[in-house]
């Protein structure tokens, strides 16, 4: 570890402070539809939008309602993008003649994936995708299920806000305002920053340019397996040309880390040079993607006239924040004690670690930082393969991502969470005190706590049950890359990533199967729509209750002692659900490697 | 529901058209006006031929160039294939091949521990750089090669460093074509 890794990590989280209460008093007078300075531009699109789609905008809706809107406008750009994904070989930008996404089972994986804002990627997109499908299914998506995701936080929001009323607000026009104010402009501006430090961003074909010194390959055969000779020698040949892809890269890139997707391009993600080539674009693009959930932590407070209670929450975010980057800097600086002969130590000229799977550019304090707010929000875009971090680097996503990605949290999806684990907490503040708890001046009573834990337990559920039955079955084992733990956490990971809607994957499983490709859609889809609906549940319920205000016996949200006990909660809840299948993983592994073992 | 259905179905298809084609469409035109050299990959021509892309690595395996870090995208540094090697920590196939490209590294260059870049496969697959440890270990193996001496090629290693953006931003780190191609117009190999 080094001092300038340090202040990196303090820079980026100074930012995210800044950030924070611009973007949530903004956001606050775009969901509130008070008058904003983007207003002369958005408004014209916006009316111009509810009039082709028939919305009347003064119309509100009940939490039912609100909830089937979202469903019928996820489940039909799901379909759309399975077909889109089918047919793109009929579509236009396709430069590269690519045929149908094949087989259905990946193109049904996609379209779950896009559709709940998780972005797990069962193909490469450099060798998969046509322009066509990226901008206008993949990006699309990014788009509307960020917007989707805000647009329920916001919801349940006012659900705490209102008071005696039977509504909280109208699914279209929370997911038009939310597309176009807040972020249409923002990825404008952002995508042409990011091409500036080279991203690229085109539809030209794919750029063949001739090698400075060409070099020699083994041959494969069609089904891409290298070729050996008769006497078992490999066949050679030689390579003079290198094929570059290409693309509209920097318009998906910035949406991919603002709405919290992490879809990447190409399939080194942001890892990539052209989808991140400096050390700028990554700042920038860790930065986007905790900008909108720590604004909604302000918004929170401000909608509900608490800003010291969403300035709690922020708090505990960032503790949790800190505690998990110090751990994968830490491991990760550390290198690999198997390796011999090299110098993995911090010098003038290096900055040592592990760096398999890392880039030079970005070193092991810019990875492990990456990793670590790609975990905390739902991001599940990389700039480093977790398959290939140390043992205890690695469980960091994994940890970050079974919290339930409350810190800063995917947007919209990382508030809602949070206010499901605010529920609990006061629930057990007010078990504590043997008094009816209350939140925000409503009284949180059976109903509300039922389905709080029905979210909180649908989560495990589908993870373990999956992990548990594909590890012991060969359609699961088949697919991992690494023998020993390594192997059952590659498993594991794939569907906390699954159900957690990130994205991010231990690379090396080779997920593209039958089996993982429907059970990872269907974790997605269960991660995403069973959290939501009972979700909405309670906001509604909260919405039709009467203000209670606080008397001397309610426990306060707004202090240092209210944050402890929401990290309590969130660890509680979160480790120990998981703690056996982490301690047969990663925990184990690390041992091992720690006593010189390998698979 | 029905009117909801309805809505569903209308506001994908528009808000396809505007985000999913009038956005990007919009950003590649205001990229390709204010910067066409960067959102069409930074390539770098000499003589006249386009010989590569300043952010997408190459393979280098002569003794008169500096080789680039192990690469697992296709073959090695194929451009529209990238990946890494996905090999956990514990995996012994990493283990050897650590050990293996050490002990070849070695031989150039005794008693000099490998800086760790150089016998690691990146993410991508098509990293451009290498640490300026990675490329001073290889200083004495290129200087020998085209016949320059040492202190020659750890200038041209040098002028290629480029230190963290701002100050303090990522890491130090060398462009391996670049610096290859700089080598090339200033100690051409005879033969060539």
């Amino acid at each position: 570890m080094t001092v300038n890794g340090w202040f990196q990590i303090l820079f980026f989280l100074l930012l995210v402070f800044l950030v924070t209460k611009p973007m949530g008093v903004f956001m606050t007078r775009v969901f509130n539809r008070e008058k904003t300075f983007m207003d002369p531009v958005m408004r014209p699109l916006e009316r111009l939008l509810y009039r082709v789609t028939g919305v009347d905008e003064d119309h509100e809706m009940r939490w039912t309602e609100y909830a089937i809107a979202m469903l019928l406008f996820s489940v039909v750009s799901m379909i759309v993008l399975y077909l889109m994904q089918r047919l793109q070989q009929y579509l236009p930008w396709n430069p590269q003649k690519f045929g149908p996404v094949t087989p259905a089972h990946v193109a049904f994986n996609t379209a779950a994936s896009f559709t709940t804002n998780t972005n797990w990627q069962a193909y490469a997109g450099e060798t998969t995708m046509s322009y066509f499908t990226q901008m206008a299914g993949l990006a699309f998506h990014n788009f509307v299920s960020a917007a989707t995701g805000i647009a329920l936080a916001i919801a349940f929001i006012r659900g705490i806000a209102r008071r005696q009323m039977k509504t909280i607000g109208n699914f279209w026009v929370d997911l038009v305002r939310g597309c176009l104010w807040v972020l249409l402009p923002f990825c404008v501006v952002g995508a042409l920053a990011l091409v500036s430090q080279g991203v690229v961003q085109n539809l030209h074909p794919y750029e063949t340019v001739k090698l400075v010194e060409p070099m020699q390959v083994q041959k494969t055969d069609a089904s891409g397996k290298p070729m050996v000779d008769s006497h078992g020698k490999p066949v050679m040949q030689t390579v003079t040309e290198q094929t570059i892809a290409q693309g509209p890269v920097a318009s998906q890139e910035i949406i991919k880390e603002f709405g919290t997707n992490g879809g990447g391009f190409f399939n080194a993600n942001s890892a990539h040079p052209f989808e991140n080539p400096t050390p700028l674009t990554n700042l920038i693009e860790m930065v986007a993607i905790f900008t909108i959930g720590a604004g909604l932590t302000y918004t929170l407070g401000r909608m509900t006239g608490s800003q010291a209670h969403g300035w709690a929450v922020w708090s505990a975010m960032a503790i949790l924040f800190l505690a998990g980057v110090m751990v994968a800097y830490w491991a990760e600086a550390r290198g690999n004690p198997l390796l011999t002969g090299v110098n993995p130590h911090v010098t003038a000229l290096q900055p040592g670690g592990n760096m398999e799977g890392k880039e030079v550019r970005f070193g092991i304090a810019d990875t492990a930082l990456f990793g670590t707010v790609t975990t905390d929000a739902s991001c599940g875009a990389i700039n480093g393969w977790f398959d290939s971090f140390t043992p205890l680097g690695g469980m960091i996503p994994l940890v970050n991502i079974m919290l339930s990605e409350v810190i800063f949290g995917g947007v919209g999806a990382g508030m809602y969470g949070m206010l499901i684990y605010i529920v609990l907490a006061v629930f057990i503040a007010g078990l504590m005190v043997g008094r009816t708890p209350e939140y925000l001046g409503k009284k949180i009573e059976a109903y509300d706590v039922k389905m709080a834990m029905l979210v909180v337990l649908v989560f495990p559920l589908v993870i373990l049950a999956f992990t548990a039955v594909s590890s012991v079955n060969g359609f699961g084992t088949s697919s991992i890359a690494n023998q020993g733990p390594h192997g059952l956490t590659e498993m594991l990971y794939a569907f906390v990533s699954g159900a957690g809607n990130n994205g991010s994957a231990f690379g090396g499983l080779t997920a593209n199967t039958l089996w993982y490709d429907t059970t990872v859609g269907l974790t997605m889809l269960a991660g995403r729509f069973l959290m939501i609906v009972p979700m909405l549940a309670i906001a509604g319920n909260l919405a039709e209750k009467k203000y209670v205000p606080p008397s001397l016996g309610t426990f306060p949200v707004t202090t240092p002692l209210f944050t402890v006990l929401l990290i309590g909660v969130i660890l509680i809840v979160g480790a120990l659900t998981f703690f056996p299948a982490l301690s047969l993983g990663p925990i184990l592994e690390h041992l091992l490697m720690m006593a010189g073992k390998t698979f | 529901m029905k009117k909801n259905l309805i809505t569903a179905f209308l506001m994908t298809i528009a808000t396809t058209i505007l985000l999913g084609i009038i956005y990007p469409l919009v950003v590649t035109g205001l990229a390709q006006l204010f910067f066409p050299r960067q959102a069409n990959g930074e390539l770098i021509e000499a003589k006249g031929t386009v010989v590569g892309s300043r952010l997408i690595g190459q393979a280098f395996s002569g003794p008169a160039y500096f080789h680039s870090r192990p690469s697992f995208a296709g073959y090695g540094y194929q451009a529209d294939n990238s990946n890494g090697s996905q090999l956990g920590p514990t995996n012994h196939a990493l283990i050897d091949r650590v050990k293996s490209d050490t002990e070849a590294l070695n031989a150039e260059n005794p008693n000099v521990p490998v800086p760790v870049d150089l016998v690691t496969g990146s993410a991508s697959g098509l990293d451009p750089d290498i640490t300026p440890a990675a490329a001073k270990f290889q200083i004495v193996r290129v200087a020998k090669a085209r016949s320059a001496s040492q202190q020659q090629i750890a200038q041209i290693v040098a002028r290629n460093t480029q230190g963290r953006q701002w100050g303090f931003l990522g890491e130090p780190r060398v462009n391996v074509l670049e610096l290859n191609l700089d080598l090339n117009a200033h100690f051409p190999m005879t033969g060539h």
